[in-house]
């Protein structure tokens, strides 16, 4: 089970790098939020997946979950969904603004 | 009881800051709570060292969780450093904010995200935990997102996504690597990751992980080749904000780089360290370049942010007590003159209703003081004795030379050379000839008071350089051997 949650969060990262290297704004957004939850995926394969068992550890017990990926997890699900939201209002602000959506044309010069 | 007092330099930003976010319409009152709290916060800071450096390292277990099963926060002789050079830098933002910071700004939570930072930054630097240096990561970098993009011109909106875009990406990258270390070694907390990678001689899969780290904090900290998203998206906010990315931000991915490869990866040195001095030789010369390739005054201070962490990264890189002194030492040294550069700059740019340096000239007759703070603000930068950046770069490259380093040290000085060069291009610039365009205002005092101030500390950690090099030797002392720190967090 470990190898294919593996390859499945190595495809998610493989195809949010794929998205963060286009030139339009929305897509690279799109690629954030899929790398981060490569990300997640990995951290939940990193603990070892178990099933049936309680998280505790106590005295005579040999079989159980490790909570602590699982607390990192919702930790950062928390941040990654904040700032992709954060994300998608500022790409549309400075679509918004700048009248464009792709990265070659948003370069700018020295002298502003 | 006294160890709660860690807790208080991140608690009192935090609870204010999230307070003032309903006050965003009162700008005078804002403004005075503000200076109340950063004032309180030197205070407890001041406290801290004091007890820090007198008694003992402290160390918080929050909720009575035993380390190294709960998250914990650590107060040694570093962290204790950054912690009270982070609120000096805060007292000269909050002083030159109260006249550069328009109502419209107060409006869009400046204060209330200004305190977030400060809380973050601390945060980072007292942690004992590595994902919890993940989240105060975030913590300081939503601020700063809500930072940049105050104003909302169409420049601050363009560079603002990349910086985002970058900042996200190695947070993403930051996450992944705990958890491979998590899966290697079964622990985040710092001092047992320590231990653990010591035990097995940093083999196998753990070099390559505590590489990974190091592109992550070389993201954060602007390190060739991951520098190109600094430059631009640190000239187009304020001035003051400006200024505390350029004091803190970086600061914090270097301090994390002196922790993490002092405590943890530091068993296959000529791998890893090796590595970083030829990082930190190529930053400083690309640093410097690229200072000198532009005629924009706030452009070339953001230029010389690189050089600078370069330095540092060139003390972390050959390891020695000597080193790590120098680089703690510029470290602190850098943050107070970036900070008060920044400020100049941006008085200049007011002052002169241009960034371009070809436009500029004769603003010696219009406004004298700026003039020569700006001088001595360029030879402090330059490491010219007896200012502060000469001490730092002294003992790095005094290091350097021990450990033959020789070419590093050589780019080091050659870089020295070129940082004065591309100051005082503005000094000479700006200052000197015939005035080419009348000034469009008069420079605000408030803003000179607090480069003032900044350069006012850098002139004493120069000139009483005999009175503070102990403590900052002993807190280098203490990262040479991580024995001290893992033996203190678990207690064993």
């Amino acid at each position: 089970m470990e190898i294919v949650m593996s390859i499945l969060a190595g495809t998610l990262f493989a195809a949010g790098v794929y998205l963060l290297l286009q030139k339009q704004l929305l897509k690279i957004v799109l690629g954030t939020a899929l790398l981060s939850h490569g990300a997640h995926l990995f951290i939940l394969t990193m603990g070892k997946l178990n099933r049936g068992a309680p998280p505790i550890l106590e005295k005579g017990i040999t079989e159980y979950t490790d909570p602590l990926p699982q607390a990192l997890i919702l930790t950062s699900i928390v941040i990654s969904f904040g700032v992709t939201s954060f994300l998608l209002v500022l790409a549309y602000r400075t679509y918004q603004s700048n009248k464009t959506d792709m990265m070659d044309q948003l370069r700018g010069t020295d002298d502003e | 009881m006294m160890s709660n007092l860690v807790f208080l330099p991140i608690f009192i930003p935090l609870f204010v800051g999230a307070l003032l976010v309903f006050f965003n319409k009162k700008h005078q009152l804002t403004m005075k709570i503000s200076y109340l709290t950063v004032f309180l916060n030197l205070g407890v800071s001041i406290y801290l060292s004091y007890y820090v450096f007198k008694n003992n390292p402290l160390i918080l277990e929050t909720g009575g969780w035993k380390a190294p099963y709960g998250i914990i926060l650590v107060a040694d002789k570093l962290s204790v450093i950054m912690i009270l050079s982070v609120n000096v830098i805060a007292l000269a933002a909050v002083i030159f904010a109260s006249s550069s910071v328009t109502s419209k700004m107060v409006q869009h939570y400046f204060y209330p995200l200004f305190l977030l930072l400060i809380a973050g930054v601390s945060g980072a630097f007292l942690t004992g935990d590595l994902f919890n240096l993940f989240v105060f990561f975030e913590v300081l970098l939503m601020a700063s997102y809500g930072l940049i993009i105050i104003g909302g011109s169409k420049h601050q909106f363009r560079e603002s996504v990349k910086y985002i875009l970058l900042n996200l990406f190695s947070s993403i990258l930051f996450v992944t690597t705990v958890a491979f270390l998590y899966s290697v070694t079964g622990t985040v907390n710092m001092a047992q990751l320590g231990e653990r990678v010591a035990e097995v001689e940093q083999q196998g899969i753990l070099t390559g992980i505590g590489i990974l780290l190091f592109v992550v904090f070389a993201t954060k900290g602007a390190l060739f080749p991951l520098y190109f998203w600094l430059p631009k998206s640190y000239i187009v906010p304020s001035p003051v904000v400006s200024a505390l990315f350029g004091a803190l931000l970086t600061k914090v991915g270097v301090y994390s780089m002196l922790r993490v490869y002092t405590l943890i990866f530091s068993h296959k040195l000529e791998l890893t360290h090796t590595f970083f001095i030829w990082v930190a030789s190529i930053t400083m010369l690309i640093g410097v370049i690229g200072a000198l390739s532009t005629s924009n005054v706030k452009l070339i201070i953001a230029y010389n942010i690189m050089p600078a962490i370069g330095f540092m990264l060139l003390g972390i890189g050959t390891f020695s007590a000597e080193s790590l002194a120098g680089t703690i030492y510029y470290l602190v040294h850098d943050m107070a003159i970036k900070a008060a550069l920044f400020f100049l700059a941006g008085l200049l740019v007011w002052h002169a209703g241009t960034s371009n340096l070809n436009k500029m000239g004769g603003y010696i007759k219009t406004s004298p003081l700026l003039g020569w703070m700006f001088f001595i603000a360029a030879l402090v930068l330059a490491g010219i004795p007896p200012f502060s950046g000469f001490i730092g770069k002294y003992l790095l490259l005094r290091g350097a030379f021990d450990e033959e380093h020789y070419f590093a040290a050589g780019i080091g000085l050659l870089s020295s050379l070129l940082i004065l060069f591309s100051v005082i291009r503005i000094f000479i610039g700006a200052f000197w000839g015939e005035i080419k365009e009348k000034p469009k205002e008069k420079v605000r005092r408030s803003g000179l008071a607090a480069s003032g101030l900044l350069i006012a500390i850098s002139i004493l950690l120069g000139v009483g350089a005999e009175w503070f090099y102990p403590y900052i030797q002993s807190a280098a002392d203490s990262l040479i051997d991580p024995q001290i720190y893992i033996d203190f967090v678990l207690k064993e």
